[in-house]
């Protein structure tokens, strides 16, 4: 179970990005956060992992804190949660099994990385996972050759090979066509229910994140205004999400404030 | 409305009128001063013509007599630079990390900065000085100086790629929880890698020529034989060895040319 309990984020002297803000996801559910750009949703989710450091408040992923581990033991807990990237993130320079290992350097040691003598059983893994989502015949290939789709699938192996307890995808789906982009999303929503992993997907794509996931977080400027099954998402909630600017907000806040 | 403006000029290049005529007429009156003040004397130009036809009549033709000392010669020069091309890359890439920005935490950095900005103040001649000085004359002293001489090259060339890299794969390495090292192996060098060996190559070349000149001042190679063989008066052999120097750096630079260009 993945709690966070009065999360702030502030870049510099500036107003905060996260507004204390709660949100909980249980169980194996599919969450997708929904939001203008600016509104949060790429930080929340990098908070979640530290590559965002947070300002105050608590994370705390089945038992454990995360916002105040360091070095091995912050290690230890980013292995616990995968990671998928809009832009993919891939070694270019390097071939798919190499890429779908790397997702296991948290695991073996720096020698075994650099001799590339990678354990059994992560390379039977490595096979069973790209054989589920079609790319097995790509391991020798170079992974700047693969199209935008493949290399997605690539990004997605690469996570699931961590054995991660929750897996968090930053707009997966932004940098592929319409078509690509919904394999993508089925795959993330099939592999959740296989897998029984919690999944939390930032997405623009309003039909998708109704489509694919089983829960809707909508986040406006640093804060969650809609909490709830896709259903319930109807064009009044939609219009509160994405109307305003951040600079309307802000002088709200302002107004609220003083 | 009034009517459009017909005339246009470019903006000077210094805005203040008085600043700008300042600069023009200190900087032509700087010339002046110069060309008025240095020394020369033409009886010496004059003189100086006949001595180099002297040289130059002297030169022709080339002798290839003592080839056995020019080969020696140019093989320890090779071999000064392969040596130092080896050594200064190997401790090139250290440095690089230490003096890239995004990955090296900042007292780091400015150590590593500060190291590449020491190799590259000094010219490589007084650099092979120092080293004459301080391990004796012969190939060691050269070797020595053109390692330091490859550091602020490859070095800084490399740390400069190091600061370009997609930051999205160390992310990606680091979210999976990797420790330094591999992050370092798995993100960082396969990014680096076609710039690093295109480096090492333009490095070898680089230290071959470079090689010729710090033998000059006692550092080995055939720098030296070149000098001795000025020292007496031996102007057709010194011929012959500026000729084999400028056919070997000209091979050199076509072959590193090619590589270079294989590895993009």
């Amino acid at each position: 179970m993945l709690k966070i309990t009065d999360l702030v984020k502030r870049y510099g002297s500036g107003d905060p990005v996260l507004k204390n803000l709660d949100l909980t996801i249980e169980g194996e559910s599919v969450v997708s956060i929904i939001g203008s750009s600016g509104a949060g949703k790429s930080t929340l989710l990098r908070c979640i992992n530290r590559l965002v450091e947070p300002t105050s408040g608590s994370i705390n992923l089945n038992g454990t804190e995360l916002t105040s581990l360091r070095g091995k033991n912050l290690r230890a807990a980013r292995r616990k949660i995968g990671m998928v990237f809009q832009s993919f993130n891939l070694v270019d320079r390097l071939t798919v099994m190499e890429n779908v290992q790397s997702g296991r350097l948290g695991y073996i040691s720096t020698w075994a990385a650099v001799t590339r003598r990678y354990p059994k059983k992560d390379i039977r893994r490595a096979f069973e996972l790209m054989e589920r989502v079609g790319i097995a015949h790509y391991a020798n290939t170079r992974a700047d050759q693969l199209s935008g789709g493949e290399r997605q699938r690539v990004g997605v192996v690469r996570a699931l090979m961590q054995d991660p307890d929750i897996l968090l995808a930053d707009e997966p789906t932004a940098s592929l066509d319409p078509k690509t982009s919904e394999q993508i999303m089925g795959l993330l929503r099939d592999l959740a229910g296989e897998l029984k992993l919690p999944v939390v997907i930032n997405i623009h794509n309003v039909t998708e994140a109704k489509e694919y996931t089983d829960r809707i977080v909508g986040m406006r400027y640093g804060r969650i205004i809609f909490d709830d099954k896709p259903a319930q998402l109807d064009q009044a909630a939609m219009d509160e999400i994405y109307a305003g600017s951040p600079h309307a907000d802000r002088t709200d806040d302002m107004a609220a404030a003083s | 409305m009034s009517a459009a403006r017909d005339t246009w000029s470019k903006p000077p290049f210094i805005a203040n009128p008085v600043l700008r005529w300042a600069v023009y007429l200190g900087a032509i009156a700087y010339f002046g001063w110069v060309g008025l003040t240095m020394p020369i004397d033409w009886n010496r130009v004059a003189e100086g013509i006949v001595r180099a036809g002297r040289i130059f009549g002297g030169a022709f033709p080339p002798s290839f007599e003592r080839s056995g000392l020019l080969i020696d010669g140019f093989l320890e020069s090779l071999k000064i630079a392969v040596l130092a091309t080896a050594g200064g890359v190997l401790l090139s890439i250290p440095i690089a990390f230490m003096s890239a920005r995004n990955v090296a935490p900042l007292p780091i950095f400015y150590l590593g900065r500060a190291i590449i900005i020491i190799a590259r103040s000094f010219h490589p001649v007084i650099v092979a000085i120092l080293f004459v000085k301080a391990v004796g004359f012969g190939p060691f002293a050269g070797v020595l100086t053109l390692i330091v001489y490859s550091i602020g090259f490859v070095a800084k060339m490399l740390a400069e790629r190091i600061e370009e890299i997609d930051f999205g794969q160390v992310e990606a390495m680091r979210a999976a929880g990797a420790p330094y090292l591999s992050t370092l192996v798995y993100a960082i060098f396969p990014q680096i890698m076609p710039r690093q060996i295109g480096l090492t190559i333009y490095q070898l070349d680089s230290n071959l020529r470079a090689s010729a000149v710090v033998g000059i001042v006692g550092a080995g190679g055939i720098g030296a034989t070149l000098a001795n063989a000025f020292g007496r008066y031996d102007y057709d052999f010194a011929l012959a060895i500026t000729i084999v120097i400028v056919g070997a750096i000209l091979l050199s630079e076509a072959v590193s040319g090619a590589i270079r260009k294989r590895i993009q």
